[in-house]
């Protein structure tokens, strides 16, 4: 009988340690029976896509709160594509103010969340949009 | 599929870790590739780390990462952690500590999750560690959580075996399962900047010297390293390229005395156990559930209307009709 | 005993009938809820009184304002004699913009300057380093070298206005830089006066501006404590900060007895390392606070604080100074409570706690501005805090009269709650060898790790309330104008930095590079190597790469 349990990496880009969303999150998805890889901060781009593939993660949720989101969420889309991985997707949270919204979706962001959203709504956002693949 | 292989064979970072991933899932057509794999592997040299939760084995096999690839030599390593009972996930930690090896095109993190209680976690890090191995992979670390049988199990599947202890945990040797020990190649003695480090080697060493001369294969008697203080770095990639030299010493013992072929039959009998629970316990216990069955046994034995013995037979007798 | 027999018995008959009352009331309609708690979750009664308070020792455990155990106060004097610091934490973009933002809050009666600097200066590394793209100047002014600092302090008199600067791995280089400035403008270093917040423990278990693993961390902020109680007396050399440890999740408690154990970790090793008295640094050693939403906890809190470290000192220390004793801090307002969505709530949430922060006695204190939960605050929005801070100064009379709340059974007995978890978390760490061990361990990481999702839990179940967020929740949109640094400021800055490199005198950085690794190796103190270090503009990175080649560098351990 086949199991599909989503696999999530959480992971900390840039420079800024404010972890504390992140691991409420790890937290939160290993509750909801998630597979979780959390990568700790202060990680580059590079090292972050790498990771999720050799993980083989459904989707990469990013956390930013120093306000760099504009420059490093979309470097984690960009090395995803480049090394052929642009099936895992990519979602943010932090702090993002709504006139970056668009940017992001356009740079290839599957989801934003910002403070105030409901770790359950995170939650059933994975569990509609992670698909099975082969 | 033979596809799939071959980009395994070429060291296809995304294709190994969907076909570890489909493993680990559960998913039929994996299992027929790893028919395709099988033949393919032999190369690598496995090393195992196993103790108790904490002990430093992520941030030892950081150092040994490191020290493997100054020698040239490209790594896998398979991490282990455990799946909450609770709710079926799991934060997979391991890697956190090796994180500054992930842009390395030379090395390959993988963690797992121990998953369901039925078992199937060995054939996971056994298929996973054959994928590696086909991968080219010269060394593949497999670093488990020192404390269930499922844990000795994986073990097996590795040449050497280092048991990874710290100082201070009292009594805690004899806590240590007893397979364990026995398995053991070489013995770290991790934080050993710590109290108490100076006692866990001569207890190691009264171990050792209370154990028959037959505990050590080919004469090979485990050797008690000391590693120290991880927070500093000269003496910690000191201490780790020693470590590193034992484990290749180990692996030339093995080869020279000519045991390799012993632990292949270890492996292979090991391999062939979850093969055969895989083949036969899964699909029938899968029936049972799917039925609904299963829950109406349990409820039976609940009540004592009958013993898990009979009614363990009359499901041999129905699915094995040769057995009987 | 602080009531007498008639008191307490005619209190306990009353009681008695008050209960009465309060169970019929019950039986027609319930509270709203069954349990009321503090945004900790610290259990709250009903009603307080005598009976909650009869206990207390009014010598030891009240007293007067500057005398023992200083509840009530370090100063005779109170607000009287000078109110707290107004004293807004400011840094974006370059020096030059950060320079321009001080002179404005000076002409607009700030007391005092507090730096932020940018992701980048904050973890040590320059501008042009890969590690830094995008981060340049976002959260605060971008320093590479002197020639930076010497802008940002252009035209300010730094033997008039004190200086606070937030920064951590990297303080030996910035206080450096701040020693070299002021003697480069004529003025002695015992004349120039401020803070570093210095406190790498809280690095570890909250903030996680890591460089170098936590023993070397900690060698290096005790140079910086025997340097300054050498040369810099009006310098304090380390903010023992629980704003952060706050802000990771930690409840009040956790927030005051990690902070306080962090502190005494700093003079234990001072002891040790230097050989120093404790007198002879202790009275510069500064805290820094939280002030959240809780209204009474935060001001129990902070009364609770002064006297955990008065015992402390005096009977844990045997320190014979009373300026040993005094607890001296800064506050913040909690950012961790501020919400972005309907942003002009985050006008009243800093009023109160900034209320709460006088209210408990503070020294100094940061009102957040209303849009840093989304940005860099904005001109008129930090106009609008600072004028909290000065509306409660000068309308409210908070500050006629000290500790004004001293003496209610609540916050009596409350600060004695606090106090006495506190001091079971400090000795529960003291069993484990010391907070650097603990943290080893990763013990108070996954203490605020637990609080922290135990919290958010709580959000979501709707047990605690953020207005805005979880009730009263509005569908329009507040948009407030957002301050956004462009990336021009990183391409100038590298360009700047560049021109420093160029013009410098190679072989001085070296050789002060190596002055600075030699002393690193043999234990010495590497301040006096730093500020000729950086008076060669040796830039923030190089400095720091060094200590991470002797010491090894630290990489979040990421407990979870
Ligand atoms: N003092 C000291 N701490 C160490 C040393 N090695 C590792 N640690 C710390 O011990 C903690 C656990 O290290 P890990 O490497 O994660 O241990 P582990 O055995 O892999 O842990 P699990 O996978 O959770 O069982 C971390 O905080 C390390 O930083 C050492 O040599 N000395
Ligand atoms: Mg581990």
């Amino acid at each position: 009988m086949s199991e599909h349990i989503i696999r999530v990496m959480v992971a900390k880009p840039g420079l800024d340690g404010h972890d504390r969303g992140a691991r409420v999150l790890a937290r939160c998805f290993r509750d909801a029976g998630f597979e979780v890889i959390y990568t700790g901060c202060h990680q580059t781009p590079e090292q972050i896509a790498a990771a999720a593939i050799q993980e083989d993660v459904d989707v990469v949720g990013l956390s930013c709160l120093s306000g760099a989101h504009r420059y490093l969420f979309p470097a984690v889309v960009e090395q995803l594509r480049q090394r052929g991985a642009d099936d895992i997707d990519v979602v943010g949270g932090g702090i993002i103010p709504d006139q970056d919204f668009q940017f992001l979706y356009d740079a290839g962001l599957k989801a934003l969340f910002t403070p105030g959203e409901k770790l359950d709504d995170i939650v059933e956002w994975f569990r509609q949009n992670v698909k099975k693949r082969d | 599929m033979v596809d799939k292989v071959k980009k395994i064979q070429s060291g296809d970072v995304r294709s190994a870790s969907r076909l570890i991933r489909h493993i680990e899932d559960n998913v039929a057509e994996a299992r027929s590739t790893m028919k395709d794999i099988f033949p393919l592997t032999g190369h690598s040299h496995v090393v195992g780390l196993t103790g108790p939760p904490g002990a430093g084995k992520s941030t030892l096999v950081d150092g040994l990462i490191d020290a493997f690839r100054k020698m040239g030599r490209t790594v896998g390593v398979i991490a282990v952690d455990p799946t909450s009972p609770f709710t079926g996930g799991a934060i997979l930690g391991d890697r956190i500590r090796m994180q500054r090896h992930a842009e390395d095109p030379g090395v390959f993190v993988r963690s797992v999750a121990t998953r369901g209680a039925l078992g199937g976690l060995s054939r996971a890090v056994g298929d996973a560690i054959h994928i590696m191995d086909v991968m080219g992979k010269d060394v593949i670390l497999v670093e488990t959580v020192g404390t269930g049988q499922q844990e000795v199990d994986i073990m097996h599947y590795a040449h050497t075996v280092l048991v990874v202890l710290i100082p201070g945990m009292g009594d805690d040797i004899q806590a240590i399962k007893a397979g364990i020990l026995e398995i053991a190649s070489i013995f770290v003695i991790n934080k050993a900047e710590r109290e108490g480090s100076s006692k866990l080697r001569r207890e190691l060493v009264t171990m050792l010297n209370m154990a028959p001369e037959s505990a050590f294969p080919g004469g090979w008697r485990p050797p008690i390293l000391k590693c120290d203080n991880a927070f500093e770095p000269s003496g910690f990639s000191q201490s780790v390229s020693d470590l590193a030299l034992s484990i290749n010493e180990h692996y030339e013992h093995l080869v020279s005395k000519s045991l390799i072929g012993n632990w292949s039959a270890r492996k292979a009998a090991t391999e062939f156990n979850e093969a055969i629970r895989c083949a036969i316990l899964d699909p029938v216990l899968n029936d049972l559930m799917a039925n609904g069955e299963l829950d109406a046994m349990i409820g039976r034995l609940v009540n004592k209307e009958t013993d898990p013995y009979t009614l363990a037979e009359e499901i041999a007798t129905r699915y094995l009709k040769k057995m009987t | 005993m602080y009531f007498s027999k008639e008191v307490l018995e005619s209190s306990s008959r009353m009681r008695q009938k008050w209960e009465d009352e309060v169970k019929k009331v019950i039986a027609k309609g319930p509270d709203q809820k069954p349990r009321w708690s503090t945004v900790s979750d610290l259990e709250i009664k009903r009603l307080y009184g005598p009976e909650d308070i009869q206990h207390m020792d009014f010598e030891q455990d009240i007293g007067y304002p500057g005398q023992f155990p200083f509840i009530r106060g370090n100063q005779p004097t109170g607000y009287r004699g000078k109110y707290w610091t107004f004293r807004m934490f400011s840094g974006m973009g370059n020096a030059k913009t950060t320079n321009e933002r001080w002179h404005m809050l000076l002409r607009e009666g700030q007391t005092g300057l507090s730096t932020a600097f940018d992701f980048p200066t904050l973890m040590g590394y320059d501008t042009d380093s890969p590690k830094a793209r995008g981060e340049c100047g976002k959260c605060g002014v971008a320093i590479d070298t002197l020639d930076d600092f010497m802008q940002l302090v252009d035209g300010i008199p730094m033997d008039q206005v004190t200086t606070s600067m937030t920064i951590n791995p990297p303080a030996t280089v910035l206080w450096a830089m701040y020693c070299a400035a002021a003697e480069l403008k004529g003025i002695p270093l015992t004349k120039i006066g401020g803070t570093i917040q210095n406190d790498m423990l809280k690095e570890f278990i909250a903030q996680k501006t890591l460089m170098c693993p936590p023993d070397p961390s900690v060698k290096l902020v005790s140079d910086t404590v025997e340097f300054g109680a050498k040369h810099v007396p009006r310098w304090n050399t380390i903010s023992i900060s629980g704003y952060h440890i706050r802000e990771a999740g930690a409840t009040a408690v956790q927030e005051l007895a990690f902070t306080l154990r962090d502190g005494m970790e700093y003079v234990e090793d001072v002891i040790r390392r230097k050989g120093l008295h404790v007198d002879a640094f202790a009275p510069r050693l500064s805290f820094f606070f939280n002030s959240h939403s809780d209204f009474f906890e935060e001001i129990a809190k902070l009364r609770a604080a002064r006297r955990i470290w008065a015992k402390a000192m005096r009977d844990r220390y045997k320190s014979q100074d009373q300026r040993s004793w005094w607890m001296r801090f800064h506050t913040q307002t909690a950012g961790c409570s501020l919400t972005a969505q309907q942003p002009y709530n985050n006008v009243i949430r800093t009023a109160t706690q900034a209320l709460a922060a006088v209210l408990g006695g503070t020294q100094s204190l940061h009102t957040n501005s209303l849009d840093e939960v989304l940005c860099l605050p904005s001109d008129h929005a930090v106009q609008i805090a600072l004028r909290t801070q000065q509306i409660i100064a000068e309308e409210t009379g908070v500050a006629n009269t000290i500790d004004p709340l001293a003496g209610s059974y609540f916050v009596e007995s409350l600060t004695n709650e606090l106090e006495e978890k506190a001091w079971e978390y400090i000795h529960k760490i003291d069993d484990m060898g010391g907070m650097v061990a603990a943290i080893e361990k990763g013990y108070p990481q996954l203490e605020i790790a637990d609080a922290a999702y135990h919290f958010q839990k709580q959000i979501d179940a709707g047990e605690k309330i953020m207005v805005g967020i979880n009730k009263y929740v509005s569908a329009e949109p507040s948009p407030i104008p957002l301050v956004e640094i462009d990336d021009t400021v990183e391409i100038e800055q590298i360009k700047s930095l560049e021109a420093v490199r160029r013009k410098r005198d190679d072989k001085a950085v070296k050789r002060s590079l190596e002055d600075i690794k030699n002393a690193c190796k043999k234990g010495d103190n590497v301040m006096p190597h730093c500020i000729e270090a950086v008076k060669n503009f040796a830039s923030v990175q190089e400095i720091c790469d060094v200590y991470r080649e002797v010491y090894g560098e630290y990489r979040d351990p990421g407990l979870y």
